[in-house]
C-alpha cells in the first residue's frame, strides 16, 4: 500500500510516508496478539484454533458468562479481593511514604543521614532475601490466607522506591512556602499535611498508579499468601483456570477472562498515559 | 525557625549553669521529636520486614528448616550442595543466565533502535509511545503470560500462521525442551517498551547541531550514529542495562505461568526464582531457600559491581572534567 503510495506522488516527501508505514505495520505486529485473544474471546471453542485472523465473525459474549463462573468461586469474589487489596496498597503507600519522604526532604533530626542511606541500599536488596522469613513471621502471625502480609508492609513503606521519588520531588518545592507557614505558626504534621501533599499532586498520583498497576498484577504475593479459594486475587484465578482447561474445551473463556482481568490496567492507561510515559521516562520504573 | 528561638533561650541558660542530664534529653527529644515521629512506620517496616528478616534469612541460609520442626544448625552444608552436587540448581543457573545474556541485549537493541526511527517522526509520536509502550505495562500479568502459552501452544496462532504462509506447522513451542525457553525470551522482548521511553528521553537531549555539524563535515549516518549517538547515549545505555539485567534475573511470573508452575518442559525454563519458589514452597526447604536466596544477591551484586566498574571505560558523562 504505502509503495504504491510513493509511486503514484513521486514527491519529495516519501520518506516520512515510508517510515510510518513501517512503524504502523510494527505496531499492529506488536498489537497482534492482544487483538488476537480479544478476537478468540468472542470465538466459540471449535473457531479458535483453527482461524488464525484476530476478528470474530460473530459477537458471542457467552464465553466471558460462562467464564465469570466457571470456578467453584466467582470472579466478583476474584474481581472483590484485587480491588480490596491493590486500593489499600494505593493508600498505604501514599500515606508511608510521604511521611517517610517528608520527614528525609524537611526536617532535621540526629542521624538523618544515615538512614537516607539505609533507605537507599534497601532499593538494591532483591526481595527474595527477606522472602522466607517474612513468610515465617506472617505464618507465626496467623495472617496465611488474609489480605494483611500483602497490605501491611505498604503501610510500613517497605516499597523505598517511593520513598526516593518522593523525596526527590519534595526537595523542588520551594522552601520559602514552609518557612512562611512556620512563622505563621504551622508546625511539622500542617505543613506535610496542608502545604506539601497538595502541592505533590503529579509526584502522588505516578506513586498510586505504580502501585495499583504492580499490586494488580502482583503474582508472587497471592501464590505464597493466599491458599482458600475465596480469598484469591484475579491472577490466581487465572491461573487455576489454565490449569483446569488444561485438556479440556474451557480456552474461549480463558481468553475472555485474561482479556477482562486486562481491562483495569489498560483504563488506568488511557486515563493517565501522560504521568506513567514521564514517570518511565525519569528511569523512575522498570516497566 | 521555631527551634532557633528555643536554642536561642537554651544557650542563654547555658551561660549560667550547665544543663543537667534530663534537660540535655528533653532538649534532644524537642529537637529530634519531629523527624523520627514521622520516620516511625518507615522504621517499624525497616527493623521489622527488612533487616531481622535479613537477617533471619542469613541465619537459615546455615539450618534445616522445614516450618515444623525447629531449624537444625547444619553449617556450610547448604552451600555445598548448591555448588557442588545440586545439578537441577546449575541447570537453574544456566537457564538463567541463558535467559538474560539473549533477552536483555535483545530487548535494549529493539528498544534503542525504535527510539531512534520514533525521534526522526515528528508527528504522531505520542500515538507509537504509547503502542509500543502498552505490552510493557500489560505485560508482567498473568493473563499475558496465559496468552503467550496459548499463542505458541500446538495449535496456537504462530502454528496456525505458520500453516497458512509456509503449509506445515511447527511443533508445540512451550512444551519443546529445545524451544521452551525462547518463547520466553520472545516475551521479553516483546516488552521493549519502558528502554524505548528512557532511550527517547536520552535522544532529546543530544544536541541537534552536533549532527548538522558532522553532516557538513561529510559523515554518513552510520558514522554518526557510531561517533555521535552512542557515546553520547553510554550514561542512558548503561543505566539501562544495569535497570533491565537486574530485573531479568528476577523474572519470576511468566516463567511459572508458561511452564505451569513446574519449569518444564525437562527444567528448560527453570528459572533461578522459579527454583527458589519450588525449594521454599513446595518442598519447604527453607532454609536451603535461603541460601538460594543469599547466592542470588550474590550473583546480582556481583553483576551490577562489574557493571560498575567497567562503566568509566566505555561511559562518558557529559559534565565529566568541568
Amino acid at each position: 500500500m504505502t509503495g504504491a503510495v510513493v509511486a503514484s506522488k513521486r514527491s519529495v516527501r516519501w520518506r516520512p510516508v515510508l517510515r510510518h508505514g513501517l512503524l504502523i505495520a510494527a505496531a499492529f505486529c506488536m498489537l497482534y496478539p492482544l487483538l488476537w485473544m480479544i478476537g478468540s474471546s468472542f470465538k466459540p471453542e471449535s473457531l479458535i484454533f483453527s482461524e488464525p485472523g484476530a476478528l470474530p465473525t460473530s459477537l458471542d459474549l457467552s464465553n466471558y458468562f460462562d467464564g465469570w463462573r466457571a470456578l467453584r468461586v466467582s470472579f466478583t469474589t476474584f474481581y472483590k479481593n484485587s480491588f480490596v487489596v491493590a486500593g489499600l496498597a494505593v493508600i498505604g503507600n501514599l500515606l508511608a511514604c510521604s511521611l517517610t519522604a517528608f520527614a528525609f526532604a524537611r526536617l532535621e533530626f540526629r542521624l538523618k543521614w544515615m538512614w537516607f542511606a539505609l533507605m537507599l541500599g534497601t532499593l538494591m536488596l532483591p526481595y527474595h532475601v527477606t522472602l522466607v522469613p517474612q513468610y515465617i513471621l506472617f505464618l507465626k502471625l496467623g495472617w496465611v490466607n488474609t489480605f494483611l502480609p500483602l497490605v501491611v508492609p505498604k503501610f510500613l513503606a517497605v516499597d523505598a522506591f517511593f520513598i526516593f521519588l518522593m523525596v526527590q520531588f519534595f526537595r523542588g518545592i520551594p522552601r520559602e512556602i514552609d518557612e512562611a507557614a512556620i512563622m505563621d505558626g504551622c508546625g511539622p504534621w500542617r505543613i506535610y499535611w496542608r502545604i506539601m501533599l497538595p502541592l505533590s499532586t503529579p509526584v502522588l498520583a505516578t506513586a498510586a498508579i505504580f502501585s495499583f498497576i504492580w499490586t494488580y498484577d502482583d503474582f508472587l504475593g497471592p501464590l505464597i499468601y493466599l491458599n482458600d479459594m475465596r480469598t484469591w486475587t484475579v491472577p490466581l484465578a487465572l491461573r487455576a483456570f489454565e490449569d483446569s482447561s488444561g485438556g479440556g474445551s474451557l480456552y474461549g473463556e480463558l481468553f475472555a477472562m485474561s482479556a477482562l482481568s486486562l481491562v483495569p490496567v489498560f483504563a488506568v492507561f488511557l486515563a493517565f498515559q501522560r504521568l506513567i510515559i514521564r514517570g518511565v521516562a525519569l528511569g523512575a520504573l522498570k516497566r | 525557625m521555631a527551634t532557633t528561638t528555643h536554642e536561642a533561650a537554651l544557650v542563654g541558660r547555658r551561660l549560667v549553669a550547665a544543663p543537667d542530664f534530663g534537660e540535655r534529653i528533653a532538649r534532644s527529644w524537642r529537637r529530634n521529636r519531629a523527624g523520627y515521629l514521622f520516620l516511625t512506620p518507615w522504621l517499624i517496616g525497616f527493623f521489622g520486614l527488612t533487616v531481622g528478616p535479613t537477617i533471619a534469612s542469613l541465619y537459615l541460609s546455615f539450618t534445616d528448616y522445614d516450618l515444623l520442626t525447629p531449624a537444625r544448625w547444619s553449617g556450610l552444608k547448604n552451600y555445598e550442595y548448591a555448588f557442588f552436587r545440586d545439578t537441577r540448581l546449575h541447570q537453574a543457573l544456566s537457564v538463567t543466565f541463558h535467559y538474560v545474556l539473549w533477552s536483555v541485549p535483545l530487548r535494549l537493541t529493539v528498544a534503542l533502535a525504535l527510539a531512534m526511527a520514533l525521534d526522526r517522526a515528528v508527528r504522531g509520536v505520542a500515538f507509537y509511545r504509547a503502542t509500543f509502550y502498552l505490552p510493557s505495562l500489560l505485560g508482567a500479568s498473568v493473563a499475558i503470560a496465559v496468552l503467550w502459552r496459548q499463542i505458541f501452544g500446538g495449535s496456537g496462532l504462530i502454528n496456525q500462521l505458520m500453516e497458512l504462509t509456509l503449509g506445515y506447522s511447527g511443533p508445540s513451542w512451550v512444551t519443546h525442551p529445545s524451544y521452551a525457553l525462547w518463547t520466553l525470551i520472545i516475551l521479553a522482548v516483546w516488552q521493549f517498551g519502558s528502554p524505548m521511553i528512557i532511550f527517547l528521553a536520552g535522544l532529546r537531549q543530544i544536541p541537534q547541531d552536533l549532527y548538522e555539524a558532522s553532516e557538513m563535515d561529510g559523515a554518513g549516518p552510520l558514522r554518526q550514529f557510531f561517533r555521535i549517538t552512542l557515546p553520547l547515549l553510554a550514561p542512558v545505555i548503561f543505566f539501562n542495562l544495569v535497570l533491565q539485567t537486574i530485573e531479568a534475573f528476577k523474572a519470576f511470573t511468566q516463567a511459572f505461568i508458561v511452564s505451569g508452575g513446574t519449569g518444564g518442559p525437562v527444567d528448560s525454563t527453570m528459572f533461578y526464582t522459579l527454583y527458589l519458589y519450588l525449594e521454599a514452597f513446595a518442598n519447604f526447604r527453607m532454609g536451603y531457600a535461603s541460601a538460594l536466596a543469599w547466592l542470588l544477591l550474590i550473583i546480582i551484586g556481583t553483576f551490577t559491581a562489574i557493571a560498575f566498574l567497567t562503566s568509566r571505560y566505555w561511559v562518558y558523562y557529559e559534565d565529566e572534567g568541568r
